[in-house]
């Protein structure tokens, strides 16, 4: 018998659960517990080196995140994920096991404006130096290859105004590079794109958003394509080298094509610290049981708002990469065929002003600094996720003065267009 | 055989059928991936049999270290080899000696020869390569999910308990004798009355 490979939205609700071994209980249970007990000595030594798969403390790991985080591992293809407390606490923990302070890596000029602020200013102080390149020229990115480079960072579907990118142009740069492709799959989800089909070797995300998907809970996780040979050459101590931590044991040795996922959780999470909450994994686990439905329904209503806003006279333009006329679409038709997702921005001819009013004015769509939400949302981006970049830069990744973000809940879109239409017209 | 990718029905089927385990290149130092594994599939219920040269004269939680395969004195199902590339051909030739022959060779994570693979696979052995069994057990029986690995199998059946009568100890601590309070002045209630 050939095994079947069961299909995505099987693997939403099934992977990683099952029953409850004591109680039968069919749901995920929260394990709200510090600390698990050992069954006799040699146990726990045994967990302790890394000889035995088990709980020992929820800083290193808990039942509850481990349905998490083998749900996300199934839904985007790899061998293995990591659950942490936040999408920032992934891209720390990655870059902490490919990074030497001195090292540089490459990342995408256009991206989340927090990644922006992390990358220049957190990490900059730990050594590690961010080299910017543009993720609508693979060139830049390869002209910016030195000896000390250690990985590049992109976003699939690009923050704030959602353009996509050439994953498989970027990834053949990191290949020649010899180092991992980490890309931020956040604002697509493994339901729109799978990054690993198309050469990622890491794929993080902020659980907060769409795969959450009901802005209750924060997470974030890291997902290892089992797809990086870090035994090629001594580049990456944290894989390759004894760890003086275990006793000597080298991770990339023992835990072969999970390797980097078990490195992140047992010297990065372990040791750094931000686990996520029992609670927050249940939520966000409750949560990806209807992504695929709820993925398909944020499409089509971004759509239709995108369409609705196109046509209307107080619009200059909408960067939405699901509209033929976008430079992105075919981009997008190639990597996000089920739809460009349901993070947009645009902007209005009265500019700042009229951003201003519009995000005033509205009162279905709530003005917060998130996306990926059930509830539709909007942002003047310069004057909050984005502000703290000069206008040069504000306009580089995006997020001009006069360009307001969208993310598309899943109302029905008919009261969504109906909003935008009373608070344009007011 | 496809050796870049193997079902999960041909790896199930070797681990459940396998009973004894012949493991080339086990160490006694137990920061090795190869005492890990041997510790791991001993602790499963596998009769494992330690082949180390250099180890000869020590034991491996104690069972004894033999000098090579035809040491091992009795039949064994699976040859599992812990050792480089470079060095599975003189393993398999010398397994294809035994008899019986054993069911399977086994070839640890990072190793491979596709030449000393057809030579079993022709005298009718089974074959898996860059592979650990350890990870293959902990993946299929769900157990490595602890540590967030994708087991690429789903089940809505109720696990098995993870401690075998984990629940049913009868060694726990009792408070205050057998019955609540509540229902020792039931029991005085009706005494009382009656």
């Amino acid at each position: 018998m050939t095994d079947r490979l069961p299909g995505f939205s099987t693997l939403a609700v099934h992977a990683g659960a099952q029953p409850d071994p004591t109680t039968g209980a069919r749901a995920t249970p929260i394990y709200q517990t510090t600390s698990f007990v050992f069954n006799d000595a040699d146990h726990a030594a045994s967990l302790f080196g890394l000889q035995a798969f088990g709980n020992i403390y929820t800083r290193i790991g808990n039942p509850t995140q481990a349905v998490l985080e083998e749900r996300v591992a199934a839904l985007e293809g790899g061998t293995a994920a990591l659950a942490v407390a936040s999408g920032h606490a992934a891209q720390v923990v990655v870059l902490q096991q490919l990074m030497m302070p001195g090292d540089e890596f490459i990342a995408a000029r256009k991206l989340y404006g927090g990644s922006i602020n992390q990358f220049s200013h957190a990490f900059k102080s730990f050594g590690w130096n961010v080299v910017w390149a543009d993720p609508d020229d693979a060139g830049s990115f390869e002209r910016a290859v030195t000896p000390r480079t250690k990985a590049i960072f992109i976003e699939s579907i690009a923050n704030p105004a959602g353009s996509i990118t050439d994953i498989e142009a970027i990834a053949a740069v990191a290949r020649k590079a010899g180092v991992p492709l980490i890309v931020d799959n956040t604002l697509a989800t493994p339901y729109l794109i799978r990054p690993i089909d198309h050469g990622a070797d890491i794929v993080v995300h902020s659980l907060t958003k769409f795969l959450g998907g009901h802005g209750n809970s924060l997470g974030g996780v890291i997902v290892d394509a089992g797809t990086f040979d870090w035994s090629k050459d001594s580049k990456y101590p944290m894989l390759c080298e004894p760890r003086p931590e275990y006793h000597g044991i080298r991770i990339q040795e023992t835990f072969g094509n999970f390797a980097f996922a078990i490195a992140c959780r047992v010297l990065g999470l372990r040791d750094l610290g931000p686990a996520i909450s029992p609670f927050n994994a249940f939520m966000i686990l409750t949560g990806i049981e209807t992504l695929p439905l709820r993925m398909a329904k944020h499409c089509e209503n971004a759509k239709a708002v995108a369409e609705y806003l196109a046509g209307h006279p107080a619009v200059a333009a909408v960067n939405y990469s699901g509209l033929a006329s976008n430079p992105y679409n075919n981009l997008a038709r190639k990597y996000a065929p089920k739809g460009a997702g349901a993070v947009f921005t645009f902007s209005l001819k009265g500019g700042y002003e009229a951003g201003v009013n519009l995000v005033s004015n509205l009162k279905l769509f709530s003005h917060l600094a998130n996306v990926g939400d059930t509830r539709s949302l909007v942002i003047h981006p310069a004057s909050t996720t984005h502000s703290q970049l000069d206008d040069a830069a504000k306009i580089k990744s995006g997020a001009a003065p006069d360009v307001v973000r969208l993310s598309i809940g899943i109302e029905d879109k008919e009261d969504l267009i109906a909003d935008l239409e009373q608070a344009l017209g007011a | 055989m496809n050796h870049d990718n193997y079902d999960d029905d041909y790896i199930r089927g070797i681990l459940n059928g396998v009973k004894s385990i012949a493991m080339v290149g086990a160490s006694p130092v137990n920061v090795r991936p190869s005492y890990f594994a041997f510790k791991y599939l001993a602790q499963r219920g596998y009769d494992m049999i330690p082949v180390n040269p250099g180890h000869v004269g020590k034991n491996l939680l104690g069972r004894p270290f033999v000098a090579s395969l035809g040491d091992v004195g009795r039949p064994v199902d699976m040859i599992d080899i812990f050792r480089n590339s470079s060095h599975i051909m003189p393993v398999v030739e010398e397994a294809l000696q035994l008899d019986p022959l054993p069911k399977v060779i086994w070839m640890q994570l990072g190793a491979r020869d596709d030449a000393a693979a057809a030579k079993a696979e022709a005298a009718g052995l089974k074959v898996v390569m860059n592979r650990c069994p350890k990870i293959e057990y902990g993946r299929l029986s769900s157990e490595i999910s602890w540590m967030g690995v994708n087991s690429r199998t789903l089940s809505s059946k109720r696990a098995p308990m993870p401690t075998q009568g984990m629940r049913l100890s009868l060694d726990r601590t009792s408070v205050g004798g057998g019955e609540t309070a509540a229902s020792d002045r039931a029991a005085k209630n009706k005494n009382d009355l009656a």
